[in-house]
């Protein structure tokens, strides 16, 4: 067996490869936007003195970090359209399904992991910041905005980036309910064209150039916002 | 449910066994037993080829944890599964072929697990081994592995729960986990995907939740420990 990137680099197998690349960087680009926003939201309702909602959020976060990302993708794609109304599965399967439910579950898994995170660097604020910002007469925005923000979010900063690396690979995982990203096209190049090695280095390649790319600037960040104690 | 979990319930616990080959719940707990017994020597040899102050040994540990860092664990069972067939006279089966993967993964996050509580050991204790003549290998195997691997067992717990979820990737190869077991029901039934996939779910979250229960119990019990052995001295 000679290599020969040429075969798998001819117009169609290309357009394979760079459809399939979009789609992995956008899927993880939307999931992560969105879910952020949600890990936020989990952690500040998870905060609130009310114990049904305390509840939801805890066995929220406790299923989504306990089931397997596959059997969650599963859950979304083939349990949920059944319950879910009919005019709103119809509207989603005009578009593309697949791509719907993999981003949906792909930000509630990683907004569960990400509230956590969130809610780490919270705690670990001495209580004596909040005293100290309650005593100058900040009110509750005025400390959370002024005070708690700027220092908790550089603490949950390295778990964030991490998280963000690992719904990076998660994405992968789409191509078991038909999402054509890229390990589902490095599959499909290879058994259009046997040429296996070629296709899982082309592929394995973009995977660790997104990869590497997120832990340079993640520890970038890292290193310029660390909290200088002392 | 009840009527499917009685019909089908023992499919999904232990596959065809003892009748056919064995499959199902039974499966991807026995596989990830083997795999995080595979791991632990591995994750073990390799946080020490991180720790030992060797340049060549720490920079290939940095390579192998970077390697596994930047690669989704589905292409690596690609690899193994569909191209190592190209070069090798025989093909691995699914579950070789899961262990492996597997294996090779959750070593690098072992090994991290270890390497910190390696370097968590306060520097007394090196100091008192020398003190005491000792060479590398007795400090290394009388006084920083059992220390270190004591405190790494709530560790070991969160490895296993990861595992445990990995193997459902299993599916994709064809491998009679827990997760393709469910998903071949779902497709010669066709009717029943929710009944199905909340039970798939459910028992995953029963497991993995409960084991991270447990690693939480034992963590607060070596952290006590530790807080009395402090005080005694």
């Amino acid at each position: 067996m000679t290599l020969d990137y040429s075969a798998i680099l001819e117009d169609r197998y290309f357009d394979y490869l760079v459809s399939g690349a979009i789609t992995t960087f956008s899927l993880a680009l939307a999931a992560w936007v969105a879910a952020i926003i949600l890990g936020l939201l989990i952690a500040a309702v998870r905060n609130i003195d009310f114990l049904p909602t305390r509840w939801f959020c805890i066995v929220f976060v406790d299923y989504h970090r306990s089931v397997p990302l596959l059997v969650q993708l599963f859950v979304w794609y083939f349990a949920l359209p059944e319950l879910l109304p009919q005019a709103f599965t119809q509207s989603i399967n005009r578009g593309n399904p697949e791509v719907f439910f993999a981003w949906v579950s792909l930000t509630l898994y990683s907004a569960s992991y990400m509230s956590e995170d969130i809610r780490s660097g919270l705690r670990a604020i001495p209580p004596g910041q909040f005293e100290a910002a309650r005593t100058i007469g900040m009110n509750y925005a005025k400390m959370m905005r002024w005070v708690i923000f700027p220092q908790a979010w550089r603490l949950s900063l390295p778990p964030l980036v991490n998280q963000a690396l690992i719904l990076f690979k998660g994405t992968s995982l789409a191509s078991a309910i038909g999402v054509a990203e890229l390990s589902y096209q490095a599959r499909s190049i290879e058994t259009q064209t046997f040429r296996a090695f070629e296709a899982f280095s082309l592929v394995t390649l973009i995977y660790m150039v997104g990869t590497i790319m997120i832990m340079f600037f993640g520890d970038r960040l890292v290193a310029r916002y660390a909290l200088k104690r002392g | 449910m009840i009527e499917l979990l009685e019909q089908y319930g023992r499919l999904l616990l232990v596959g065809h066994y003892p009748n056919g080959p064995l499959g199902g719940l039974a499966m991807t707990i026995l596989t990830s037993l083997l795999c995080l017994a595979i791991c632990f020597p591995i994750a073990t040899l390799l946080a020490l080829a991180r720790t030992h102050g060797n340049k060549t040994l720490a920079r290939f540990y940095t390579g192998y944890i970077y390697f596994v860092r930047s690669m989704p664990l589905l292409m690596l069972i690609f690899w193994i599964y569909y191209f190592l067939p190209y070069v090798l006279p025989f093909s691995l089966s699914p579950f070789v072929t899961i262990v492996l993967a597997i294996t090779i993964f959750s070593s690098a996050y072992l090994a991290e697990v270890i390497r910190a509580a390696i370097e968590a050991l306060p520097k007394g204790q090196y100091d008192a081994a020398s003190a005491l003549g000792f060479r590398y290998w007795q400090t290394t195997f009388l006084i920083v592995l059992p220390q270190a691997l004591t405190n790494c067992i709530p560790g070991l717990v969160s490895q296993f729960i990861l595992i445990i979820k990995e193997t459902s990737l299993g599916y994709i190869i064809t491998f009679n986990e827990l997760t393709y077991v469910a998903h071949e029901l779902n497709k010669i039934l066709l009717v029943k995907p929710v009944e199905i996939f909340t039970i798939l779910a459910i028992s995953y979250f029963v497991l993995c939740s409960g084991l991270s229960q447990l690693g939480g119990q034992l963590e607060r019990r070596i952290a006590r420990g530790r807080l009395s052995n402090d005080s005694d001295q």
